[in-house]
């Protein structure tokens, strides 16, 4: 067991230093000198420009400054951001958590509709219900979020004022961050008026960032459970008398369910690519809106440790996923 | 399968247990599917609305109405014909951007699928006939890739090179390659050790023969479909790409960018916001329909 998650391990680690020689690299091609990006327009004296340089470590060899951003970033110093000078990690630890928020949310949604209406689509293959799910499925995989965000925006929110159009929480509130997520942070200070209007606040930002991952579950699940239904065991459970929900929700969901905790890992990265459109159009308070904003700033540093912290976070998901997977399944845990 | 196949298009002058022409035998396939049928009738349409966007188009897509700013479609209240779909903030015809748009969305599907499939495919070929260091570090590179999430690559990609139509589509285009080396490698994994792949070594081709004449033409299969679901995955990144402001800038009518800027005249007026939106959600539809049709056709295995 402990073999098998070394192995594991072992083998992300060339991934995760590739990740940081790409964002090493990646912003040393922003057009521009980094200096005269933090000094501005206005030129400066040559031996303040050396001296800056030397204070950045930017007159090492490439080689030589490669090594040390590893290390500072071993040490957990991910840089500072160049607008608010506060540190790229800390600012990415406040944040995260309403990214995490939303994500956990879209992926509740996805999975709460979409496992079931898999599962009822392939047990009525054919069936109108069947067509149906699959081609609203294929619609909203097909869907460009942040046009579905504006559209739910005008109808739930300035048509019908069910919603509010952006944000995290109503003004009228102010909490304090203890976990960070405000559904729970609401509850633990006893403000039950703050936690239903974090609920509101959470509703279309959660539809629109859970489509695309309910679309893919749901098609997943279908074809998992279409395949698992046409194996002997379940003729078997059949024949042995079972009920049908007896078969379908035990015998069959349980191997069915295999593929699908996959799809569902992998969607980690659609997620937190999806916060960023999704972020921008409802005013979230996280990640993906941070990094837009990082951007329009042009604030490397910034952008540079948040796509490396999100990049490990991907990392980090898959290889759980990989891990539990191995857990699960002895057969995957011995097959090397 | 043989009899109904080769029944009016098949030549009379051939032996009756002749197979069909594997083109045939293709399209029997596919249109049995009735979604995919639509999906390529659509992309058609879209195709020949891009093509002849001047012709078809009522206006150029840059005019200024200024007597008919944000004026409604026509079976709005105070809607004409003269704008059929309406116009935007500052007076353009929304259907001649739209018909204009639809030309840049194919342009970009294009562009994205052609630069990145080549650029997966030779990747894909040596990793896959190689082997060994060749095969780590290329498939090891495309990993890296592969764990940033692509729309997250695809704008840093933008950022640094900048915004602009020409980058959004380089940034869209880095963002896929990983998937067409895996596929090609994979592809090219499963028949290299085959007969007739070593029957042509034996006889003496050599590495760009085998690569590119003899294996290659067994590996398209399951590109073909990718590239087709590539053209979605295209339309819809740089569509995005424009929407935050790291693509196609204003004033050119690209779908993504033409949302972004109207904006602020969703309540307004939601035509000027609809209409983009639609045009992506149909267009992508399209594809990914056709993507699954030729999935069915082109592999049997995967047939429900």
């Amino acid at each position: 067991m402990l073999r098998f998650i070394l192995t594991r391990v072992s083998l992300v680690i060339p991934t995760f230093l590739g990740i940081t020689f790409l964002t090493f690299i990646l912003i040393r091609l922003v057009p521009g000198d980094p200096i005269e990006v933090r000094v501005g327009e206005r030129g400066i004296a040559p031996e303040r420009l050396a001296q800056f340089r030397h204070e950045l470590g930017l007159d090492l060899p490439l080689w030589r400054q490669f090594l040390d951003y590893v290390w500072n970033v071993m040490t957990g110093d991910f840089g500072v951001s160049l607008i608010t000078h506060n540190s790229v990690l800390s600012e990415f630890v406040t944040l995260f958590p309403a990214t995490l928020e939303l994500a956990l949310a879209a992926m509740l949604f996805a999975t709460l509709l979409g496992l079931p209406a898999g599962i009822l689509a392939a047990v009525k293959r054919g069936s109108l219900f069947d067509h149906g799910v699959m081609g609203i499925s294929l619609t909203g995989y097909s869907m460009p979020i942040f046009w579905w965000g504006l559209l739910l925006i005008l109808f739930f929110s300035v048509g019908l004022g069910w919603t509010p159009v952006s944000g995290r929480l109503d003004l009228l509130y102010y909490i304090e961050p203890t976990t960070g997520f405000m559904l729970i942070d609401t509850l633990l200070v006893g403000e039950y008026g703050a936690f239903w209007s974090a609920l509101h606040h959470l509703i279309l930002p959660t539809i629109v960032l859970g489509t695309v991952p309910l679309a893919v579950v749901a098609r997943m699940t279908r074809s998992a459970m279409l395949e698992v239904l046409g194996e002997d065991y379940i003729r078997t459970a059949h024949a042995k008398g079972l009920s049908d929900s007896r078969v379908i929700g035990l015998h069959a969901l349980r191997n069915a369910l295999i593929p699908v905790v996959t799809v569902i890992g992998l969607q980690v990265g659609t997620l937190l690519g999806g916060a960023i459109l999704t972020e921008t159009i409802f005013s979230w308070p996280g990640i993906g809106k941070w990094l837009i904003e990082s951007i329009g700033r042009r604030d490397y540093p910034a952008l540079q440790g948040g796509v490396l912290l999100i990049a490990t976070s991907v990392i980090a998901v898959n290889l759980l996923v990989d891990v539990l997977y191995g857990v699960l399944n002895p057969r995957i845990r011995h097959a090397r | 399968m043989s009899a109904d196949l080769s029944s009016p298009s098949a030549a009379p002058v051939a032996a009756p247990s002749r197979p069909p022409h594997p083109l045939l035998e293709f399209w029997y396939h596919f249109k049995q599917n009735k979604g995919s049928l639509i999906g390529l009738v659509v992309i058609l349409a879209i195709a020949v609305i891009a093509i002849f966007a001047e012709l078809l188009a009522p206006y150029d897509p840059n005019i200024q109405f200024r007597d008919a700013i944000l004026a409604p479609p026509v079976w709005y209240d105070g809607g004409t014909w003269r704008f059929i779909l309406g116009t935007d903030d500052i007076g353009r015809d929304m259907m001649s951007r739209l018909m204009h748009g639809a030309r840049l969305s194919m342009m970009i599907g294009l562009i994205v699928v052609t630069l990145s499939l080549a650029i997966g495919l030779a990747l894909g070929l040596l990793a896959g006939f190689f082997g060994g260091m060749v095969d780590v570090l290329i498939m090891r590179f495309m990993d890296i890739l592969l764990a940033l999430p692509s729309l997250l690559l695809a704008v840093v990609v933008a950022a640094i090179l900048g915004p602009g139509l020409v980058n959004a589509m380089l940034a869209v285009s880095v963002v896929v390659i990983p998937h067409y080396a895996r596929l090609t490698r994979a592809a090219v994994l499963a028949e290299v050790n085959r007969d007739y792949v070593i029957a042509s070594r034996v006889a003496g081709a050599g590495p760009l023969r085998l690569m590119l004449i003899v294996v290659l033409p067994n590996c398209v299969a399951p590109l073909i479909v990718q590239a087709t679901l590539g053209f979605s995955t295209a339309i819809l990144d740089a569509a995005a790409l424009g929407f935050l402001g790291l693509g196609a800038q204003p004033p050119t009518p690209e779908w993504g960018t033409m949302l972004a800027s109207s904006l602020q005249f969703l309540q307004r007026a939601p035509w000027v916001v609809t209409w983009p939106g639609v045009s992506i959600l149909v267009t992508v539809l399209a594809f990914n329909l056709l993507g699954d049709g030729l999935r069915d056709a082109l592999d049997p295995k995967l047939k429900r």
